[in-house]
């Protein structure tokens, strides 16, 4: 039921911006008012979520870890991996932004004869999608030749090595390839595995299936159905620099590719893609592991009325005596 | 708001890298590049026409002389017929480069401005100067 809903809203998508920018022609619509809407809706977004959950408190630290706490000075701590310092847990979070480290140890249980439970190496869903997201950052990146006037020397770089294969005489960029490659296989893999397909739901596919035919469209309009991209350029210089211009000739493949973008960044700050903010405010990747070395106090605790056994002496001593009780102090 | 200080700055390199585009070009006229057609191959034609329509060359120009490099290189095919019916030599240099002499001002403008980098001068003698 996911897969169908949210290919009947890539499809709706599709129609709309092809009979928009199209058949009727409203390029100022889908050229300029709807990246604009959607750079707004972006960044404003993402700065709710990351507040939202800023406001969040912390009230323990949550030391899921792989690797020996720093405890006496003769055991040998594993600083990333249960890291104590502020140091540790950059290093453990920078190999979970760019390697996935704690994906790459997915394990795949199985159950055999016997009854024998066997686990598996499971790198499969690692090796897509860090693949994925590499080749996304670099097209993010390779894009910048559009939104930038001179294009920066890291720019050119990024493209050079990219598109070290050629295809004819033109450059065929590897990410290119890569990102259907990967994002095709995450979807396929949702699909097949029962376990995985029972827990997807049209949030899961949707993402998938829009930058599947972002990509693809991107494809398209690269090798097969060229634009104009001198236009282009024009068109999204004058984005960026507040001067929208609407350039005529360029095809409609373009606009399709453009509002695919914009209804990413739209999609992008209320659905799971903020894992792109979350990763860096997940307690559990982000805390020392410093519980016995620093008091953590709950921030929610309340002041608590308490009465002390100095106070409870002093309310009593007299009693206490009468009784025999041995006093901590024997006059008061 | 809590740990605002390291949430608050990560919020502030993101938001300072992810509009790069906006703060780069702050300034900056970012004109459309404009190939010029004033050599003087083009201003002796009596009927200014390329082997394709304006719109087709600007979007298609490479495919187009890619197909030539593999009908002139590989099928040994020399003559090209346009859409119009007029025939034309297969030839960069014979042909596009008669007119289009100026690489400086006419391919380069877009190829820069692009970040584009053609291969076509591994091999082509770069029309230079003229």
């Amino acid at each position: 039921m996911g897969i169908g809903f949210s290919l009947l809203l890539i499809m709706a998508l599709l129609l709309a911006v092809f009979f928009g920018a199209g058949v009727l022609g409203w390029h100022l619509l889908f050229g300029v008012v709807i990246p604009y809407a959607a750079a707004t809706i972006f960044l404003f977004g993402i700065i709710y979520r990351v507040v939202k959950w800023g406001r969040a408190p912390i009230p323990f630290r949550i030391p899921t870890t792989c690797g020996q706490q720093k405890s006496l000075p003769w055991i040998k701590p594993s600083r990333i991996d249960n890291p104590s310092s502020a140091a540790g847990v950059i290093g453990r979070l920078a190999l979970e932004v760019l390697l996935f480290r704690s994906l790459f140890r997915n394990t795949k249980a199985e159950l055999r004869d016997g009854p024998r439970l066997a686990y598996h190496w499971e790198k499969w869903l690692w090796l897509g999608g860090l693949l994925f997201h590499w080749s996304f950052l670099t097209i993010f990146l390779r894009h910048l030749r559009f939104f930038t006037e001179p294009v920066p020397s890291f720019v050119s770089f990024i493209e050079g090595v990219d598109g070290f294969l050629r295809v004819g005489v033109q450059a065929l960029y590897i990410t290119d390839i890569l990102i259907l490659v990967a994002v095709t296989y995450l979807f396929w893999r949702r699909v097949v595995i029962p376990q995985v397909r029972y827990i997807s739901l049209p949030a899961d596919y949707f993402p998938l299936f829009l930058i599947l035919s972002l990509a693809f469209s991107g494809v398209l309009m690269r090798y097969f159905f060229r634009v104009d991209v001198s236009a282009v350029k024009e068109l999204t210089m004058g984005l960026v620099t507040f001067h929208p211009r609407i350039p005529e000739g360029i095809g409609v493949i373009f606009y399709i590719h453009l509002f695919f973008v914009s209804v990413l960044f739209v999609y992008f700050p209320y659905s799971k893609m903020m894992h792109l903010a979350g990763i860096f405010l997940s307690p559990t990747r982000n805390l020392a592991n410093n519980s016995r070395a620093c008091r953590h106090i709950n921030p929610w605790n309340y002041p608590v009325k308490v009465h002390t056994y100095e106070e409870y002496e002093e309310e009593f001593r007299g009693k206490m005596r009468e009784a025999g009780i041995p006093l901590e102090k024997e006059c008061g | 708001m809590y740990n605002a200080r390291s949430i608050l700055s990560g919020l502030g390199v993101f938001l300072v890298l992810i509009t790069f585009p906006f703060w780069y070009n702050v300034g900056k006229s970012a004109a459309a590049p404009e190939p010029k057609l004033d050599t003087p191959a083009i201003q002796q034609l009596s009927r200014k026409q390329c082997v394709g329509s304006t719109p087709y060359m600007r979007a298609n120009h490479m495919q187009l002389l890619e197909e030539w490099r593999t009908l002139a290189v590989r099928e040994g095919k020399r003559v090209y017929e346009a859409a119009d019916g007029k025939k034309y030599e297969i030839s960069l240099e014979k042909t596009c480069l008669k007119c289009h002499g100026n690489k400086a001002q006419f391919c380069d403008q877009c190829h820069n401005s692009l970040s584009v980098k053609p291969d076509c001068w591994n091999c082509h003698v770069a029309p230079e100067g003229r």
